[in-house]
């Protein structure tokens, strides 16, 4: 152990990214060779969506009544107030959805795909199913993979969903605005270019949560702790990487979209 | 294989057993600065139990690692098949670990998996087999030898770690392995589950003329397997015999092994 603090932090980085690429690739070459693991895949998807609707669902719906009420007060104060629906789905469906979605995947989705195949891990079972000559790639790592890039997307939409009808709700509070006005304003609010941009990238954050916690937990150490790092280190790094890539996608749509 | 070693026939005999299968040859392997093989000779021959003993840390699990290239080698020679493991691409080895079964200390069961699925896993996704019939028909054999049929459906977290062990051995010899590397395959075990694995160990070797490293600390489980015995120590072997050659044995190590054996 002595030895590996002697290795510099920049160095070890490095190796870091390095091992992703081979990781990146690996995948992307198992995708296409040998079978394809459906039942575990359609398991998966299960699992990763099905399970994350409700936590989802709820956040969502806070997230848009809460956005109403903070809103409504500034809007008001500007004699805004009938821009509410416009102002909270240009937002939520736009920035706030999809990221808050994403992280609270990557809490829930990231850190289980890091447990579960760090403890796999730890138990020798990654090693198990490599010397059997059977794949561990291509039966844990793709499903899980495409299982989140699917899954996210769609826990995305309907977290739009849910949110912009808890708007729905909270505006109700004190205005009285029938369902089918609110319906007509949101949609009629929502251009293609508010919601394409944002239903790409929530693509890459599914790929991203899938991809980081994979990564961790096959890559994590031997020890029971290691399960724990891999789990914890999959969330950070997953949410960091969510930053990063809405960062770029933010500057490659208004290249692209708003002018 | 069942019938490759049928036709190979009674006059062949002499010569399928003195088939090198495995030779190792001066292999080391270090962690940072921990050296832990050093000078590591070894040669399994075709149809032969070897028995490996040693102090806990001295480098078995190592070693076997090492032969289906889960560990690389930091120098030496490892032939396996007569072909030199580290130099293998990952389809040659891919084939060459289909011939191997690895049986590992802790089982090493899929946990999200039931026993039958343990076992199918590796008819199905390695040997590719199709019918379910057959399927059905050689996971219930091989739950039968090691006496687990019952827990057939059961989660891995729902056995005792007994059975999990045996249920890890079960998956290993399901494929009919050429060669079959045991880690401890009876610790844990009362003695006589132990004394049945060790005869099923037996059993194996004579029907499907595997070939086996078997690394255990239960003398009883070497005086019944072992066609030859090997001592590790510090990373090197310091002695080599049968049972009783090295029941005999004057050397302090060998000699703490044997101290309970009348
Ligand atoms: N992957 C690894 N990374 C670093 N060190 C390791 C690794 N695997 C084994 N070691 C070290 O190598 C030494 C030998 O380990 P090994 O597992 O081969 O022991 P063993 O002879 O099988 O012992 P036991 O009878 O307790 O199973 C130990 O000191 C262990 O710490
Ligand atoms: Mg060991």
């Amino acid at each position: 152990m002595a030895e590996e603090i002697a290795i510099p932090g920049w160095k070890k980085w490095l190796e870091g990214i390095g091992d992703q690429v081979e990781f990146f690739f690996k995948f992307f070459r198992n995708i296409f060779t040998g079978g394809f693991e459906w039942s575990e895949f359609v398991r998966q998807c299960y699992e990763i969506g099905y399970r994350s609707m409700m936590l989802v669902g709820i956040t969502s719906f806070i997230m848009g009544v809460v956005l109403i009420v903070q809103l409504r007060p500034t809007l008001v104060a500007f004699g805004a107030a009938s821009m509410l629906p416009k102002t909270l789905s240009v937002s939520f469906i736009r920035e706030i959805g999809p990221v808050i979605i994403a992280i609270i995947c990557a809490g829930k989705i990231a850190s289980s795909i890091g447990a579960e195949l760090g403890s796999m891990k730890v138990t020798e079972q990654l090693d198990a199913m490599e010397v059997s000559g059977a794949n561990p790639l291509q039966y844990l790592v793709v499903t899980r993979i495409l299982a989140t890039t699917i899954m996210v997307p769609i826990l995305s939409v309907i977290g739009d969903l849910i949110g912009l009808f808890g708007g729905f709700l909270a505006l109700n509070l004190r205005d009285n605005m029938s369902f089918s006005l609110y319906f007509t304003k949101v949609v009629g609010s929502i251009d293609f270019s508010d919601f394409l941009p944002a239903f790409v990238k929530t693509i890459f954050f599914g790929f991203a949560i899938g991809f980081v916690g994979c990564y961790k937990g096959f890559h994590s150490n031997k020890g029971t702790e290691s399960v724990g790092i891999a789990a914890n280190s999959a969330v950070v790094t997953a949410s960091l990487w969510i930053f990063v890539i809405d960062a770029i996608a933010v500057q490659v749509t208004s290249l692209l979209f708003y002018k | 294989m069942a019938e490759e070693t049928v036709k190979t026939g009674e006059k062949n005999k002499a010569k399928t057993g003195n088939e090198v299968v495995i030779a190792i040859k001066g292999l080391k392997k270090s962690f940072g600065k921990k050296h832990v093989l050093k000078d590591i000779n070894l040669e399994v021959k075709r149809s032969e139990n070897v028995v490996v003993l040693g102090r806990s840390g001295t480098g078995k699990s190592v070693t076997i690692q090492c032969i289906v290239g889960l560990l690389r080698p930091d120098g030496g020679s490892l032939k396996v098949f007569g072909d030199e493991v580290a130099e293998m691409s990952d389809k040659e080895l891919k084939q060459l670990r289909i011939k191997i079964g690895f049986l590992f200390q802790s089982g090493a069961l899929y946990d999200s998996m039931t026993v039958r699925e343990n076992l199918e896993f590796p008819l199905t996704r390695v040997l590719k087999l199709k019918d379910q019939g057959e399927i059905d028909k050689r996971v219930e054999d091989a739950l039968t030898s090691v006496g687990l049929l019952e827990a057939i459906d059961k989660l891995p977290s729902d056995l005792s770690g007994g059975m999990r062990k045996r249920a890890g051995l079960a998956r290993t010899i399901i494929v009919n392995p050429e060669i079959i590397l045991y880690d401890e395959p009876t610790t844990g075990l009362d003695p006589i589950t132990s004394r049945e694995i060790s005869d099923l160990i037996l059993s194996i070797q004579k029907k499907y003329k595997t070939s086996s490293i078997i690394i255990t600390h239960d003398m009883e489980c070497a005086r019944i397997a072992a066609d030859r015995m090997l001592i590790m120590d510090d990373g090197v072997f310091i002695a080599e015999g049968t049972f009783e050659g090295l029941h005999k044995s004057k050397n302090k190590t060998v000699e703490a092994f044997f101290k309970d054996i009348l």
